[in-house]
C-alpha cells in the first residue's frame, strides 16, 4: 500500500533516490563543516611555550602563543595602564608588557599565564593575561614550565 | 553523630539503589509482577536516604562542624548563612552529593507522576535510573566521601572562594545539575524502550515532557552561569567558550536536537533509532561534562578536584554507560521499524536538518574542547584553542538553522509544498530584508554581520506573528499549549540572536586611568569618578568607588563598584557596578589603585546584553508551556489508541 502512494504522487521521490539525496546532503554538510572546523582550528590554536624555550629561540615568530611561569619578584612596574613584568620558570625569564587591567589574582611570586606575541626586541607583548580563580590554584601551564626548568636544572647538576 | 548518620544513610542508599536497579529490570524482563512492584518503593527509599545524607551535610555546614574535613575546607564561621548553605555544593564532594540527590529526585518524580504508564515500563525506567545512581553513589563513597572526619577538628574553617560568595552561585549549580541529571530520565526511557523492544510513539510521548523539563533546567542553569560570569568575574563578557561552559553547552545542543526529534517520533513514528542515539548521547555528554569539570583536567573556576582517581572513576563509569547502551542499541536497532515515510520537502526533513546542524555544532564544540587534552595526552605539546575558533565554526553552522526555524513549523508533515511555504512566509522575508537594511543604521554603523543577524531575528519573529495570525484565522480553535510553547521558545531564540548581535557589534569597552573629578564617555554615557572610600562588609573590607553616571548632561545615578578583600583569604575580588536597562547595560569596575588617588578603571557600554538572558528565559518559558500540555498526562490507553490510528494513517 505504501509503495502505491509513494509512486502515484509525482513529486514524491522513490525511497532509493530519497536516501541518496539525504545521504548526499548529509555528506556535503559534514564536509563543509569539517573544512570550516579544521581551518578554524588551525588558525586559532596557541601553543604553550616555557620561558626556557623562548630563550632557546623555540618560540613561534609572528604567531600568537602562551607563556607561563611565575611573576618574578620585584619585576612588576606600572606606567599608568601599561604594566611591565617578567615571567620566569626559575631558569630563564621573559620580559612582558601588557596594557589594561590585570586579573585580581595577578601578584609577584605567583603563577601566571600570558597570551600574545614576541616582539623583535624580545619583549613579549601580551594581549591577554589569564586569570586564576583561586589564590591556592596554580595554572597547570605555569606549573609545567617551572617543573620543566627544575627538571633540567637537576639533570645538569648530575 | 550527624555526619555518621549521613554517611550511614549514604551507604544504605547504595544498596537500595542496587536493588532498585536490578530487581525491577529482571522482573520486567521475566514478567514477574512482585519484582516489578519493588521499583516504586525502592525509588522512594533511595531518595529518602540520599535526602537524609544531604540534610546531614547541610546541617553540619549550618552548625559549623569543622570536624568534617569537607566543611572545614569550604566554610567558616564568618560566612553569611546563605553562603554557608550554598557552600554545601561549593566543592567537589558536596556537589557530587547534590548530583546524586538530583538523580534520586528525578527518579522519585518519575515514580510519582507516571501513574498512567504501564508498570513494566515504569519499572524499567526506574531500574535504569537505579543503576546509574548506584554507579554515582559508589563514586561518592569510594573517592569523594563528604563526611570524612578531620582529626583533630579545625578551630576555624578555611573559606569559600570569594568568587563563589554570590547569589548567582547559590542557584546556578542546582539548576545546571537538574538539567544535567534530568537527561538521565530521557536516557532511562530510551534504554527501557530498547529493553522492552517497544520503541514506539507512546514511548516518545512519555519521554517528551521529561526531556523538555530537563532541558528547561539546563537552559536556565547555563543562562545563570553566563550571567554570573558577566557581572561577577568582572570581565564583561557573557560567554568565553571556556571548556567548562562547553561541557554544559554540549548536552544542551544535543538535548535541543532530542526535543525536536522526539516530536517526529511521537507524531510520525520516524527517527526512532536516531532519537534513542540522541538520548544516549545527551546523557553521555552530561557525564562527560561532569568528568571534564570534576577531574581537574581543565583549568577553570570549577576544577577543584585534582585527585586522578576521581577522573578515572568517572571515565570508567562513562565507558560503561556508553558501551553498554550502544551495545544494547546495536542488538535492538535492526528490529526497529522505520516509521512513516516522508518526502524530501516535509517537516520531517526540516527537523532532520535541524538535528544534523545541532549535532554537527556539538561535534565542533567537542573537538575544540577536547583537542588540547588529546594533543597533551599524545605528548605533542600544550596548546589552547581560543574563542575565535568556536565563533568561526559555531556561527556559520547556526545560520541555516535560524533560517529554518521560521519554515519548520509551517511545513506540513509527510509532504510540504514549497509554493505553500513561500506563499505563507513572503511577508516575513520582506520584513527581514527591511530590518537587515534599516535596523543597523538606526543602531549605529551598518555591518554585514549585524545586518544578517538582525534580519534573521526579524525573519523568525515575523514568521511567528504570521503563523499565529494564520492559525487563529483558520478556525481550528485555539492551538494547543505545545504549539504556543514552541512559538515562545522560537521567539526567545530570536531575542537571544538580537542580544548577541547587538553586543557583538556595538559594545564599547575602555580601560582608563582616572583621578577623582575626571570623566570618561562610552556609548553616549558619561562616568564621572568621584573617588574611593573604605567600607566594611560582613566578612570583607572593600574599597568602594563612586561614579556619577549621566547621559546628555542629565544625571542618572551613582554607581558603586567595589574592590573587596575577604578576611579569610588573600584574594582580592572585583565587584562590578552595573546599570541595567532594556536596551543597554553600562558597567564600571575598579582595576588597581595607581599613584595618588588615581585608579585604573574599566567601563563598558553593552547594548541589548540583557536580551541574551531574556531570550534564554523565554526559551525556558516556552519549554514550560509545552511540557504543561495536557495530552502528555492522558492515560496510556488513550495514547496507545492514538498511536494505532496514527500507524494506520501512515
Amino acid at each position: 500500500m505504501r509503495n502505491s502512494w509513494t509512486l502515484s504522487e509525482s513529486n514524491q521521490l522513490k525511497p532509493r533516490h530519497k536516501r541518496i539525496a539525504l545521504i548526499g546532503g548529509g555528506l556535503v554538510a559534514i564536509g563543509v563543516a569539517a573544512a570550516l572546523v579544521l581551518n578554524a582550528l588551525n588558525s586559532n590554536i596557541a601553543f604553550f611555550v616555557t620561558p626556557t624555550e623562548v630563550a632557546e629561540g623555540k618560540a613561534p615568530q609572528d604567531k600568537t602563543f602562551r607563556i607561563g611561569g611565575m611573576v618574578k619578584d620585584g619585576s612588576l612596574r606600572r606606567d599608568n595602564l601599561t604594566v611591565h613584568f617578567a615571567i620566569t620558570d626559575t631558569a630563564k625569564e621573559v620580559p612582558v608588557i601588557y596594557t589594561g587591567i590585570l586579573p585580581d589574582l595577578f601578584m609577584e611570586g605567583k603563577g601566571a599565564v600570558a597570551q600574545g606575541r614576541i616582539g623583535p626586541d624580545g619583549v613579549f607583548v601580551a594581549s591577554e593575561v589569564l586569570a586564576k580563580h583561586d589564590e591556592n590554584y596554580m595554572p597547570p601551564e605555569a606549573q609545567h614550565a617551572v617543573d620543566q626548568a627544575q627538571q633540567t636544572a637537576k639533570t645538569i647538576k648530575q | 553523630m550527624t555526619p555518621e548518620l549521613g554517611h550511614f544513610a549514604l551507604i544504605l542508599s547504595l544498596w537500595v539503589a542496587l536493588a532498585q536497579g536490578v530487581l525491577p529490570l529482571v522482573g520486567a524482563q521475566r514478567n514477574q509482577p512482585q519484582w516489578i512492584a519493588i521499583a516504586r518503593p525502592a525509588t522512594t527509599a533511595s531518595f529518602l536516604l540520599v535526602a537524609i545524607a544531604f540534610a546531614c551535610l547541610t546541617w553540619s555546614f549550618y552548625i559549623n562542624d569543622f570536624s568534617i574535613a569537607y566543611v572545614a575546607a569550604h566554610s567558616n564561621t564568618q560566612l553569611p548563612t546563605m553562603y554557608r548553605i550554598s557552600a554545601v555544593w561549593g566543592g567537589h564532594e558536596g556537589s557530587l552529593l547534590l548530583w546524586v540527590l538530583m538523580l534520586a529526585g528525578w527518579a522519585q518524580a518519575v515514580a510519582l507522576f507516571s501513574r498512567q504508564l504501564p508498570d513494566a515500563m515504569v519499572a524499567r525506567v526506574l531500574g535504569v535510573l537505579g543503576l546509574v545512581m548506584f554507579g554515582l553513589l559508589a563514586f561518592v563513597l569510594l573517592t569523594s566521601n563528604p563526611f570524612e572526619r578531620l582529626l583533630p577538628a579545625a578551630e576555624e574553617g578555611r573559606s569559600l572562594n570569594p568568587l563563589l560568595q554570590d547569589p548567582g552561585l547559590v542557584y546556578h549549580p542546582p539548576m545546571l545539575y537538574m538539567g544535567y541529571v534530568g537527561m538521565s530520565v530521557a536516557f532511562a526511557f530510551a534504554i527501557a524502550a530498547l529493553l522492552a523492544g517497544q520503541l514506539d510513539a507512546a514511548w516518545a510521548r512519555w519521554s517528551r515532557p521529561w526531556t523538555t523539563v530537563a532541558w528547561i533546567f539546563l537552559t536556565l542553569g547555563i543562562a545563570l552561569g553566563s550571567w554570573w560570569a558577566y557581572y561577577e568575574l568582572g570581565w564583561g563578557g557573557w560567554w568565553f567558550w571556556d571548556p567548562v561552559e562547553n561541557a554544559s553547552f554540549m548536552p544542551w545542543l544535543v538535548a535541543t536536537a532530542l526535543i525536536h526529534s522526539l516530536a517526529v517520533t511521537e507524531k510520525r513514528g520516524s527517527f526512532k533509532n536516531w532519537t534513542v542515539l540522541l538520548a544516549i548521547a545527551a546523557f553521555s555528554l552530561s557525564l562527560l561534562g561532569t568528568f571534564l569539570v570534576r577531574s581537574g583536567v581543565l583549568t577553570s573556576v570549577h576544577a577543584f578536584a585534582t585527585d586522578p582517581r576521581r577522573g578515572i572513576f568517572i571515565l570508567i563509569l562513562l565507558a560503561i554507560v556508553v558501551g553498554s547502551s550502544l551495545l544494547l542499541f546495536a542488538l535492538r536497532a535492526p528490529k526497529v521499524s522505520l516509521g512513516g515515510r516522508f518526502s524530501l520537502l516535509s517537516r520531517e526533513t526540516l527537523l532532520l536538518v535541524n538535528n544534523v546542524l545541532l549535532v554537527v555544532a556539538c561535534g565542533a564544540v567537542l573537538l575544540g574542547t577536547l583537542y588540547p587534552l588529546i594533543i597533551d595526552a599524545l605528548g605533542l605539546g600544550k596548546l589552547s584553542v581560543g574563542p575565535p575558533y568556536f565563533n568561526a565554526v559555531f556561527v556559520p553552522i547556526m545560520l541555516p538553522l535560524l533560517v529554518l526555524v521560521a519554515a519548520g513549523p509551517i511545513a506540513r508533515w509527510k509532504q510540504a509544498e514549497l509554493g505553500d511555504i513561500v506563499r505563507r512566509l513572503w511577508p516575513a522575508a520582506v520584513v527581514a530584508l527591511l530590518a537587515g537594511i534599516a535596523l543597523p543604521m538606526l543602531a549605529g554603523e551598518w555591518h554585514g554581520y549585524v545586518a544578517l543577524a538582525l534580519a534573521l531575528a526579524a525573519w523568525i519573529i515575523a514568521a511567528i506573528v504570521l503563523q499565529t495570525i494564520q492559525r487563529l484565522k483558520a478556525g481550528t480553535g485555539n492551538p494547543p499549549p505545545s504549539w504556543w510553547g514552541m512559538q515562545i521558545a522560537h521567539f526567545g531564540l530570536a531575542a537571544f540572536v538580537i542580544g548577541v548581535a547587538m553586543v557583538g557589534s556595538y559594545e564599547e569597552e575602555r580601560d582608563v586611568r582616572m583621578s577623582p573629578g575626571e570623566t570618561v564617555t562610552v556609548g553616549g554615557h558619561t562616568f564621572k569618578f568621584l573617588g574611593v572610600e573604605d567600607v566594611r562588609g560582613p566578612n570583607y573590607t572593600a574599597a568602594r568607588g563612586s561614579f556619577e553616571l549621566s547621559k546628555d548632561g542629565k544625571m542618572l545615578r551613582i554607581l558603586h563598584p567595589e574592590k573587596r578583600n575577604y578576611d579569610s583569604s588573600a584574594m582580592p575580588m572585583t565587584e562590578a557596578a552595573i546599570d541595567a536597562g532594556l536596551t543597554r547595560d553600562v558597567y564600571v569596575s575598579l582595576g588597581e589603585p595607581l599613584e595618588g588617588a588615581a585608579w585604573a578603571v574599566r567601563v563598558y557600554f553593552k547594548p541589548f546584553v540583557d536580551w541574551i538572558w531574556g531570550g534564554c528565559l523565554l526559551m525556558s518559558l516556552g519549554g514550560l508551556v509545552a511540557a504543561a500540555d495536557r495530552r502528555y498526562r492522558l492515560k496510556a490507553r488513550t495514547a496507545t489508541k492514538t498511536v494505532a490510528t496514527g500507524a494506520m494513517a501512515a
